[in-house]
Parts: C-alpha cells; sequence; structure tokens
C-alpha cells in the first residue's frame, strides 16, 4: 500500500516526536494566516483553541497516553457546522456575529479526539452556491490556480486542504457541494449516505438533502475521517446505525467488481473531462473491474427535482433569520414587521433570496401539486432507478462535474447556467446516496478533474475501496501536489 | 323562519408530559422567563427535533378513549408563519396524516360528536407586553399540544358546552392533560354558522378564536347565532372569517377574511422520520389505560347496585372513582360506601378542584373496614356517621372510636330485656298504642336505641316492643 494518507503520516511525526503537535500546529496557524490573503480559504482562525489541543496531544505523547487516530490533526470545518463559543456565520451577513452555544455531534466526536481547528472555512452563503462566491466574506480561490474558483460550496474547505492549510476539513453537500470542490482542487470529497453522519449542529439549507463528509487529501484519509464521524446520533433522528466502518475494507481485491457507466451523466461533458475518465475507466480495467454501460433516462430530472425541493426546505429552513434573537439586526425601523423585513433584506444575498423566493413559490397554495408534488414522486423515480442500476453494478463511476473550476465571477453571470455543471452531482442526493471525487487526471487547462464514485446506500466500506484501488494505481498520474503551505 | 344553530370544535389540549416534544425541557407551567429553554426549543440554527415517545403514547390514548383509529402511520408537518412567538418560524404540526382519526364523544342525549381527527404538535411562546416594549418567553414553546378537531355535529350551545366537559372529564380520568382553561392547557377555536331549520346544506361559517373559558364560549356561540341570522333575514351574506370575541362587550369581531387567511406552507418535516404506532405498541397502551368512564359508570351501576345518579357523581373525578372501587370491593353494603362519599366526604370538599384531588384523610382500606363492621352487624349506620366523621377530623382508624361495648353486638335476651324496661319505663305510651296510636310505639323505641347507644336492630326491637305491650 501507498502511503498517501497525510493523517497517518502525521500521526507519526507526532508519535515519534519528531515534531510536536504545538509546533506542527503553529506551523499550520502560521501558514493559514499568510497564505489566507491568496485563497481567503478561512473566514475565521482559532489560533487559541488550536494551541490549547496541541498543548494537551503533547502532554499525552508526554505522558505516554494512548492517542485517538484523529489526535492532533490541524484540520478545518466549514463555517455552517456549530461550534460552541466560535463565531458560525454561514457566511452571511444574516449571522455575522452568531456564537453558538452548543456544539454540532461531528465536531464533538473530533474535539473528544483532539483534532486540532485551525478555522472555520469560507463556503458559499448558507450552502447555496457552486463557487464559494455568495460568501460575503468574497469567495476561496483555487490553490492549482487562484484565478480560478476553489468550487462550492465547501470552497474553503477544498482550497485549505488542497492548500496544505489543513490536512482535512469536513464539508457539507447538499446537492455537490463536497464533491464539486474536491474536484476542482484536485482532493478527495466524500458525501456520505444521507443519515450516516449526524447532521445535529449543521446549520440547515436543505434538510433531507444536506449531509456532512470529509475533504481529504487521499481515499486512505478519507476512510480514516468517515469512520471517525459516521456514528448514530440519538439528537439526529435521520440518523442511522447502518453505517460500517470502511477503513478496514480498503485494499481488498476488486476483480470482477461491475462498474456501471450510464451514458446520461456524459451529455454535455467537456472533452477533456471525458478523456480523463475513460482513463481512469481503463485504469478499473486493467485492476480486473467490468466496465457496465447502460442508460439512466430518469436523470434528466434530477436538476428540476433538486432545485425544487431543496429550495422548498431552504424557505422554510431560513425562516427563522428575522434578527429576534441572534445575528444581525437591521439598525433603523419603525415596527417589528419592518425590522423583520429589513433584517432579511439587508442580511441575505441575492442567491439565498433566490432560493427562498423560488422555495416560497413552489409551497405556495395553487402551486404545491404542480411543482413541490411531483419533484417529491420523481424524487421515487430516482431512487427506484438507482436501486434498479445497483441491481446489476456494484458502483457507479461518473464525472464529478463536467467541467474543471470556473474562473472566477464565472457564476454571477448566470445563475440557470451555472445550477446546470451541477447535473452530475445532484442525483445523489436526491437518492440519498453515497458519492465520492477522487482526482483522476487534468483538463486541458491543466486543472484538475474529478471521478465520481457512487454506491448503494450504506455501501462506503466498498465503495472507499473501489476509490482507493484506483488511488492505489493511478496516483502518480492524477495528483498534483500544490508547493504552498505546510510541506510535510 | 326559525335557525338552527351548528357549530365544530378545534380544541387545543396541553399535554402533561413531563418534557417538551422535541426536547427535554420541563413542561411546567410558569417559571422565569426563558428558564425553560435549551437550543433545540429556541430553535437555534443547526438543532434539529427529537420526537418525545410520551406524545405520542399519550395522544394514542387521547384517541382510544374518544374512539378514534389510530393511525399505523403518520407524520409531522412544517406549518410556516412568521410571527416572533414561533423561532423557528413554522411550527411541527400534522397536516395530511394525524395520528388519530374518526372518534366520536357521545353526549347524554344519546347523540354521538364526530371527532374528525386528533393531532399532535407543539405550542409556540408567549409575547410579554411591557412599558411599550414587547418580550418573548419561550417557556411554553414546544409544550405538546393535541388538537382535536370535530365534524360539525354540535347544534345548542348545551351541545357544546357538554361536549368540552365531557372531553375534559375523559382526558383527565386518562391522565393526559390537566385540562384547565384558565391557564390554557384547554383552548376552543368555534366554527359557528346557522341555517333554515329543514335545510340540509350548512351555511357559510365564522370561527371564533381561543376561546378559554366555557362561559365566554357561551356568550360567543349566542352573539355570533344572532349576528349571523340578522344578516340572513336582512338580506346579506354571513362571510368566511376569523372572528375575536370581545370579553367586554361580549360581541365578535372579525380579524381576517379567507381571502387575507395565511398560506401556510404546509410541507413533511424533512427532520423527522414516520411516527409508527404498531397493533402491540396500541394493546400495549390500551392496557395501560384506565377504564374507560362510561363503561365504568355502567358497571357501577351493575356491580355495586348504585343508582346511576350516585354512580355518575362518583365517576366524574378519577381518584374518587378508585378511592370508592378501592372501599367498596367485597363489601356487602357498596351503597353505604358511596353515601359515605357523597355525603360525608363531599361534604369537606368545597371547589371541583378539590373534588378532583380528593384530599381525605380517611384512606379507602379504613373505609372499607368501617363498612365491613356494618355488613357484619356489629354497628349500624348511624354509629358508621357519626365514627366516620371522628375519623375524616383525625385520620385514625375506626377501632380508635368504636368501645368493646360498641362492638359487642346484642344478644336476643339482652335486647328482650332492654325492650321489657323500655315498656314499664313508658306505661302511658305503651297504653296509647294499645288504644289504637301507632305513632307511641316509636316513642318507646327510641329509649330503646338510646339505652342501647343505637347498637340495637330497629326493626327487631319494634317488633318485640309491640309484642311485650299486647301480652
Amino acid at each position: 500500500m501507498e502511503p498517501y494518507g497525510i493523517i497517518p503520516k502525521i500521526g507519526k511525526l507526532l508519535r515519534s516526536k519528531e515534531i510536536s503537535c504545538t509546533e506542527l500546529t503553529k506551523q499550520y496557524l502560521h501558514s493559514a494566516e499568510t497564505e489566507n490573503k491568496r485563497l481567503n480559504a478561512y473566514v475565521k482562525l482559532t489560533p487559541e483553541a488550536a494551541l490549547k489541543t496541541a498543548a494537551e496531544v503533547d502532554r499525552k505523547l508526554a505522558a505516554g497516553e494512548e492517542l485517538s487516530p484523529l489526535a492532533g490533526i490541524p484540520m478545518t470545518l466549514k463555517d455552517n457546522i456549530s461550534t460552541n463559543g466560535i463565531e458560525t456565520t454561514c457566511c452571511s451577513k444574516i449571522l455575522r456575529g452568531y456564537t453558538p452555544i452548543y456544539d454540532a455531534t461531528v465536531w464533538d466526536i473530533l474535539k473528544r479526539q483532539d483534532a486540532v481547528l485551525i478555522g472555520k472555512a469560507n463556503m458559499d452563503e448558507f450552502a447555496m452556491g457552486s463557487s464559494c462566491e455568495t460568501s460575503c466574506f468574497g469567495g476561496a480561490r483555487n490553490p492549482h490556480n487562484t484565478e480560478r474558483v476553489a468550487g462550492g460550496s465547501s470552497g474553503g474547505v477544498a482550497s485549505a486542504v488542497a492548500g496544505n492549510l489543513a490536512a482535512f476539513g469536513l464539508g457539507s453537500d447538499t446537492g455537490g457541494s463536497i464533491r464539486q470542490p474536491a474536484s476542482f482542487c484536485g482532493i478527495v470529497g466524500l458525501k456520505p449516505t444521507y443519515g450516516a453522519v449526524s447532521r445535529y449542529g449543521l446549520i440547515a439549507y436543505a434538510s433531507s438533502f444536506d449531509q456532512i463528509g470529509p475533504i481529504t487529501r487521499s481515499v486512505e484519509d478519507a476512510a480514516l475521517v468517515y469512520d471517525a464521524i459516521a456514528k448514530y446520533d440519538p439528537m439526529d433522528s435521520t440518523s442511522s446505525e447502518k453505517a460500517q466502518p470502511a477503513f478496514s475494507s480498503l485494499g481488498k481485491d476488486i476483480k470482477g467488481m461491475k462498474i456501471g457507466v450510464p451514458k446520461e451523466y456524459f451529455d454535455g461533458v467537456r472533452e477533456d473531462v471525458k478523456a480523463a475518465l475513460q482513463n481512469a475507466l481503463k485504469v478499473y480495467e486493467s485492476l480486473g473491474a467490468e466496465i457496465v454501460d447502460f442508460s439512466m433516462p430518469s436523470i434528466q430530472y434530477s436538476l428540476p427535482v433538486y432545485y425544487i425541493l431543496a429550495c422548498a426546505e431552504a424557505s422554510s429552513n431560513l425562516g427563522r433569520y428575522d434578527g429576534i434573537r441572534y445575528g444581525a439586526r437591521t439598525e433603523h425601523y419603525a415596527d417589528r414587521d419592518e425590522m423583520i423585513c429589513k433584517t432579511r433584506s439587508e442580511g441575505f444575498g441575492a442567491e439565498v433570496k433566490r432560493r427562498i423566493l423560488l422555495g416560497t413559490y413552489v409551497l405556495s397554495a395553487g402551486y404545491y401539486d404542480a411543482f413541490y408534488k411531483k419533484a417529491q414522486n420523481l424524487r421515487g423515480t430516482l431512487i427506484r432507478a438507482f436501486e434498479d442500476a445497483f441491481a446489476h453494478c456494484d458502483v457507479i463511476a461518473v464525472p464529478t462535474v463536467p467541467m474543471t473550476a470556473f474562473p472566477l465571477n464565472f457564476t454571477a453571470q448566470d445563475a440557470v447556467e451555472t445550477y446546470l455543471t451541477d447535473i452530475c452531482t445532484v442525483p445523489v442526493n436526491i437518492a440519498g446516496l453515497p458519492g465520492i471525487s477522487v482526482p483522476c487526471g487534468f483538463g486541458g487547462d491543466s486543472m484538475p478533474v474529478g471521478l465520481q464514485l457512487i454506491g448503494a446506500r450504506f455501501s462506503e466500506p466498498a465503495l472507499l475501496n473501489a476509490a482507493f484501488q484506483y488511488e492505489q494505481a493511478a496516483r502518480r498520474d492524477v495528483f498534483r501536489a500544490v508547493e504552498t503551505g505546510v510541506v510535510l | 323562519m326559525n335557525y338552527e344553530l351548528i357549530c365544530g370544535l378545534e380544541t387545543h389540549v396541553e399535554l402533561s408530559t413531563k418534557t417538551k416534544i422535541f426536547c427535554s425541557c420541563s413542561t411546567e407551567f410558569g417559571g422565569e422567563p426563558n428558564t425553560h429553554c435549551c437550543p433545540i426549543c429556541i430553535g437555534l440554527p443547526g438543532t434539529l427535533p427529537k420526537l418525545n415517545k410520551a406524545v405520542v403514547e399519550y395522544a394514542v390514548m387521547a384517541g382510544l378513549a374518544t374512539n378514534c383509529e389510530i393511525s399505523p402511520v403518520s407524520k409531522m408537518d412544517r406549518k410556516n408563519y412568521v410571527y416572533p412567538d414561533l423561532p423557528k418560524a413554522y411550527q411541527i404540526s400534522q397536516y395530511d396524516m394525524p395520528l388519530c382519526k374518526s372518534g366520536w364523544v357521545g353526549l347524554s342525549n344519546g347523540r354521538r360528536i364526530r371527532l374528525n381527527r386528533i393531532h399532535i404538535e407543539e405550542d409556540a411562546g408567549k409575547l410579554v407586553h411591557d412599558r411599550g416594549n414587547t418580550f418573548v418567553d419561550y417557556n411554553r414553546g414546544g409544550v405538546p399540544l393535541i388538537e382535536i378537531v370535530t365534524e360539525p355535529d354540535l347544534r345548542s350551545i348545551e351541545e357544546v358546552q357538554e361536549y368540552v366537559e365531557k372531553l375534559q372529564m375523559i382526558l383527565r380520568y386518562i391522565g393526559v392533560s390537566d385540562c384547565k382553561m384558565q391557564e390554557g392547557s384547554l383552548r376552543c377555536d368555534v366554527n359557528v354558522s346557522v341555517r333554515p331549520v329543514g335545510q340540509e346544506e350548512f351555511g357559510t361559517r365564522a370561527e371564533i378564536k381561543n376561546m378559554n373559558s366555557l362561559a365566554y364560549m357561551a356568550k360567543a356561540i349566542a352573539y355570533e347565532f344572532d349576528r349571523q341570522v340578522d344578516l340572513i333575514q336582512s338580506g346579506e351574506e354571513v362571510v368566511q372569517e376569523t372572528r375575536r370575541f370581545d370579553e367586554g362587550s361580549g360581541c365578535t369581531e372579525g380579524m381576517r377574511g379567507k381571502e387575507d387567511a395565511d398560506d401556510y406552507r404546509y410541507f413533511r418535516e424533512p427532520d423527522l422520520v414516520a411516527i409508527l404506532v404498531s397493533d402491540e405498541m396500541r394493546k400495549s397502551i390500551q392496557k395501560q389505560m384506565p377504564e374507560d368512564p362510561q363503561k365504568r359508570l355502567t358497571r357501577f351501576v351493575s356491580d355495586f347496585d348504585l343508582p346511576e345518579a350516585d354512580a355518575r357523581l362518583l365517576i366524574e373525578h378519577r381518584r374518587i372513582a378508585d378511592y370508592f372501587e378501592t372501599a367498596a370491593k367485597g363489601a356487602k353494603n357498596p351503597r353505604a360506601v358511596a353515601n359515605c362519599i357523597l355525603g360525608q366526604m363531599f361534604a369537606r370538599l368545597g371547589t371541583e378542584a378539590e373534588k378532583e384531588q380528593f384530599e381525605v384523610a380517611v384512606t379507602p382500606e379504613q373505609l372499607h373496614e368501617l363498612i365491613l363492621l356494618l355488613d357484619s352487624g356489629k354497628i349500624r349506620m348511624n354509629l358508621v356517621k357519626s365514627t366516620l366523621e371522628k375519623m375524616l377530623d383525625t385520620g385514625k382508624p375506626a377501632k380508635e372510636f368504636l368501645s368493646e361495648q360498641d362492638l359487642a353486638g346484642m344478644s336476643a335476651d339482652d335486647l328482650k330485656a332492654v325492650c321489657e324496661k323500655a315498656v314499664a319505663e313508658n306505661e302511658a305510651a305503651a297504653a296509647d298504642y294499645l288504644a289504637g296510636k301507632e305513632k307511641a310505639l316509636k316513642a318507646i323505641l327510641g329509649s330503646v336505641m338510646k339505652a342501647t347507644r343505637g347498637r340495637a336492630n330497629p326493626q327487631e326491637a319494634e317488633k318485640l316492643l309491640a309484642d311485650i305491650i299486647r301480652r
């Protein structure tokens, strides 16, 4: 097994006392501070908390105490994951100044493992966007080329991890927000099965789609983080006990594995991206896997289904931001209604407003049946289409995004054009399936291309192993490390 | 033309579970503002609701007690509207798949008021206005409610009142709510319409919101009936609208019409999974439930030989019914037990609230012992009464107040001796009796009873006295 995982690497450095956790943390904090001017990956650094945890890890090391797998690992959280005592804004003006009084379950888990939080990462406002540019702090840049976006909505996490400003990060994925920026930044992003990871403390965009997952430099790292956070949580009724640990499955032979390739996913995909995908499939064939071409016509409904249902849920989820209890409030108002109205008008950005309006519309009396209900029915159709597909293949291989990272300000020009770029990622969220993006080469613009593997519900062990086998076979040709940040 | 009143009720009842519907905060009434709160019930970003199982169980009990079908599968929905007392800007409720459906509540006139549904939902917080400022108290936010919706089956103010009282009795009886209208744990929205007697079709209804007293409800319905009849008779139309009752003027006034009605944009609550009530779960809830008060009434009449009026008074409060049943079980004279409760004990309980609490110094077991003495003929009813009085004062058992002599009973010879002595001491009365004055015998009997401190059987003594005088 080639050692691509940075988490085990740092673990070894710490345990062998080649570097102290405090020293390592300082390096990351320093890089984050200097590089952030270029990448805008972080919206808030948390040096105090980081150094405190690092000191605790060093104490444990000195005392010869057992360390958790993620102890001392510098990491980041997307700014929609609630952190007790640390401002959490979803990169929206409306939540500026909001400091949670409780921890999200995933952060609670990582805290108990002594993971070191370097800072909170940039994102599209309320996770609505594909470029990170709807952030009220401005977008995160792509470490491979700062004239390109890092992707979205978890652009800050992807930029920090690819730019070596964190060893791993947690993002959230509602329609591709982990996989797409991972693809754009040439790293690994896993969107787990809906229900595998607790959503408690994740500030909701679209509750029936949202899922937290790792953004990492390798599949090995993704499996390690996934195993840590995929735990049943009684605080989240939609969380499940079915998730199985994945790390121990890495390395299993995939000879005879059936890889389904639905042709509809390749419609409108850029030629250089298609070529990278074809190469990846050849690697799988060389590993003894069988490529099964098939058709999934219902995929064409994915985008409308996603935008109707996700916006409907968002319009309800975002109703609570009224300036009464927390966050920003407008300065001048005559009465309560005006206060709420002005607070929301000033606090939300254009993309968030667009989705709230769309969602409110599709749930309104007289339109519900034509939009929301119809989309719900089609959601069922898509779920069944995937079930049928997994009856004859083990995983599905498709592009993560039909192109490489957008130039800056591309998404601001046409909302619908941007929505269309989500075509390959949203079906997974509609069906609640796990999906992973792994680097599979470069486009004509020498920007990274992502291969997306999709599995059946709770098939993360097999899915991560399929990704791992590809990574082991092809990493040298398809991955390019960025030479900035903390290079270990 | 004569008009008929048509009413339908939507009743909100706070369930008396210890914790809120979606978090573990206390449901206790009152408390300093915002002290029964947590991130979940104040709707902080990222929090998720977690359904309290006890709420489902209580609501299923309410459904079973009102003859509802219990849905094996139901779900929660979001009702979206903006108001500062609603911290998430939506209320988690049930829209098209309620937990209970198609029940009924029987009235004393034999009519069944059909229930369309019972669903569960969360209560909102409260706005507090003080010196020109408005504050929000979220203590009540997330307190579990059931909403009980009738069909438009009620035909008079009396029926409406009886229905609400019946509902209160049933829900208190099974212990799911205290149903206190004055504290707001039971509140009604009343739908009122009128139609000419004999007409099939319903008139247009108006909904009077948030009634929290039976007396005001009666006034509001009476006013609304007159208002609607006046409108129709003067050739105008009743409009569908929401109205508020003004307690000062005794009138209802329009709040908003149908066209301004909120669009709640209901949709399934994605943060909660479906609510499944299996056959086993339903049966086990049924088993835990106290007997239906109506059935218990029938049983009290037949098993304990009680007049129906007495049985009705006993079952009205569950504690009293339980008390009676414990004290009367195995007694030969259950009517005497009922008389002790309805007479001497009720005399000490002034209000309905005191009756509901039913805190008396005598345990049902102690009353049972006392009644067994009556059953065995050792003491008579008058002694039961005076002893019970002392027991109620002190809480001590009957034996403390009854002497050896009281409990000794009377042999036939002893009774005969006392009677002979009494006749001898009342010669004049004996002579009067012989002369045909029946009443004279009562005077002699009185002295017998006095001499025996009530231990003598008056029928036996009377017969004996007559024999002695005639002899």
